[in-house]
């Protein structure tokens, strides 16, 4: 074990902690890509948000698998609440995520419109969701 | 547990994708006045892809009485085909420039889409065919013409034949009995050709010879690249022959693959490809007359009223304004060949045009993949696409992919272009 006190430990892993931050920024990003093409029509914002929630799936798959080994891993500590909520939350996330990719493809104005927007929010709060509890300082349950 | 109930869970989601693409029995979508089933876009778009297979010295099938011969082999992705006053034969080979991709979707669509295509790279030329012995075989093979940039439509009016490259019209001089081109080609007029999502432009002549008619495809598949790149395109122009001068003759053709002109009527008529995505069997590909400055839906609606949900802001007014059709082929059957039938006709096939039908490569039930002729009567389509030419699939993959028609009332038989096997294929009587 570490010489940290235990109250100032984090639960990730630095290179985790990267994984996670592409997510955490790119799934908003394409919320706003989103909104925006909504209230412009222009197609190009579409095209954005599509690479965006692409990269985000992309990284943040190594991501969701890192945070089941964490949470096997953490299952018998005092974080492994945490640990699975961790999981879970990212889980989620990158479904919402893959969906949304599939609306996405869809062209012109069906790539987004309600069902996208909503599939983009649920994305970008899941996503900042699991990085507060991910970079949350560790406490003990 | 959490693991598993979502793999669970994915599954179920992919297996409720997978079915998205059945299209239902039942719907008859041939004719005047097809059935259209309500849109249903669906999160994944269906593709199936009949992966190409060989010939193995078999030949597509035509009914009773006739022969189907290769008449060449080995070209370089051959497309439309001219057939010259002397019963010579042009084939224009080649294979467009890929749009770029703007989205995940596209590199992966692309990459899908390949596999359905031969690995031959277009060959950017004209070769010229004859067989004079009538033995179904090319007795004497040339380069007509080569460095041209994705050759497609063919014409030919009082000794010059024009060919309609990707961004231009040519013309080259002709005499009886010509091998090889005697010059290069004249550029006649530039043709819309940026992105060139749909690069294929088709051409006929006017009955007058003093018009030409350039069929230009859409930009998009729907206007997913912005309707600012689409403002020359899914039109069919109008040239004047000697001048070069061109007005748009019809708009809203999203796809105008062949067109041709009826013997009786002297009408321009068209095959065009309809949109995507809309499920299975939407919408239909089809083959129309053209009118004078008419409008025909794309983007804004198709067969007539019906909106496309996908087109922001909406135009009612277009809407509105969007003929109907004449005559639907099928949906994603990709008609990419006309040839109407004049003089005595070819056996059964007195009156009417044969319809190349490329394939489909997004719905799960292949459809096209044959040579339809649809039957006339009066200068209008009379009854139901009967089939010409097939045995282009087998166990699901493709041998071959039929593209343009011709009729060849010189030589009494007719020849079908096949882009995958790269052969063109003689249909005659049996002797």
């Amino acid at each position: 074990m570490t010489a940290t006190p235990p109250g100032t430990q984090p639960l990730l892993h630095p290179l985790h902690g990267l994984l996670l931050a592409f997510p955490i920024a790119l799934f908003p990003s394409a919320l706003f890509a989103d909104i925006t093409y909504l209230n412009t029509a222009e197609v190009q914002w579409t095209n954005f948000a599509a690479w965006l929630n692409a990269g985000a799936l992309l990284v943040g798959g190594f991501a969701v698998l890192w945070s089941v080994v964490d949470a096997i891993r953490l299952s018998r500590t005092a974080v492994a609440k945490r640990g699975l909520l961790l999981f879970v939350l990212l889980a989620v996330m990158w479904i919402v995520g893959l969906i949304n990719a599939f609306q996405h493809s869809r062209d012109g104005w069906s790539s987004v419109e309600t069902t996208g927007l909503i599939l983009s929010i649920v994305s970008a709060v899941l996503a900042l969701g699991a990085g507060w509890i991910a970079f949350s300082r560790r406490r003990s349950a | 547990m959490m693991v598993a109930r979502n793999l669970i869970a994915v599954s179920a989601l992919a297996l409720a994708l997978a079915s998205c693409g059945q299209s239902r029995p039942g719907i008859d979508q041939e004719g005047a006045d097809p059935n259209l089933p309500a849109q249903r876009e669906t999160l994944l778009p269906p593709m199936k892809i009949a992966t190409p297979v060989g010939w193995e010295g078999e030949t597509p099938k035509a009914p009773d009485g006739f022969t189907v011969t290769a008449l060449a082999t080995g070209l370089k992705v051959p497309r439309q085909m001219l057939v010259l006053p002397n019963g010579d034969i042009l084939v224009a080979e080649g294979s467009g420039q890929s749009a770029p991709a703007l989205r995940p979707k596209d590199v992966i669509a692309g990459l899908i889409k390949a596999r359905g295509k031969t690995d031959v790279k277009g060959g950017n030329r004209l070769t010229l065919l004859r067989d004079r012995d009538g033995d179904g075989k090319a007795e004497v093979r040339t380069v007509f013409a080569d460095g041209l940039n994705s050759p497609y439509g063919l014409a030919f009016v009082d000794g010059q034949i024009y060919v309609a490259d990707q961004d231009a019209l040519l013309r080259f001089a002709y005499r009886d009995g010509d091998t090889k081109a005697t010059g290069p080609g004249v550029e006649v007029t530039k043709l819309p050709s940026r992105i060139n999502h749909h690069w294929t432009k088709s051409l006929a002549a006017s009955a007058d010879g003093t018009k030409l008619y350039v069929g230009i495809g859409s930009n998009s598949n729907i206007g997913e690249r912005g309707l600012a790149v689409e403002g020359d395109r899914a039109q069919i122009w109008e040239i004047d022959r000697v001048t070069g001068a061109h007005r748009p003759y019809a708009t809203g053709t999203r796809n105008p693959t062949a067109m041709a002109i009826q013997p009786e009527t002297k009408q321009l008529w068209t095959v065009a490809n309809e949109r995507d995505e809309l499920g299975p069997q939407l919408v239909p590909d089809y083959l129309t007359s053209i009118r004078d400055g008419g409008f025909y839906g794309w983007p804004y609606s198709y067969w007539g009223p019906n909106a496309d949900p996908r087109v922001h802001p909406q135009k009612p007014e277009m809407v509105k304004k969007a003929i109907r059709p004449d005559y639907a082929l099928g949906s994603h059957v990709a008609a990419l060949g006309l040839s109407f039938v004049s003089g005595e006709g070819l056996g059964p096939w007195k009156h009417g045009a044969f319809v190349g039908q490329h394939g489909s490569w997004n719905r799960q039930d292949l459809s096209g993949y044959k040579v339809v002729w649809v039957p006339f009567a009066n200068g209008r389509p009379a009854g139901k696409p009967q089939d010409v030419l097939t045995g282009f699939l087998k166990d699901g993959h493709a041998r071959g992919r039929p593209v343009g028609v011709a009729y060849d009332p010189v030589g009494r038989r007719l020849l079908v272009a096949d882009d995958l096997s790269n052969t063109v294929w003689r249909v005659a009587p049996r002797r």
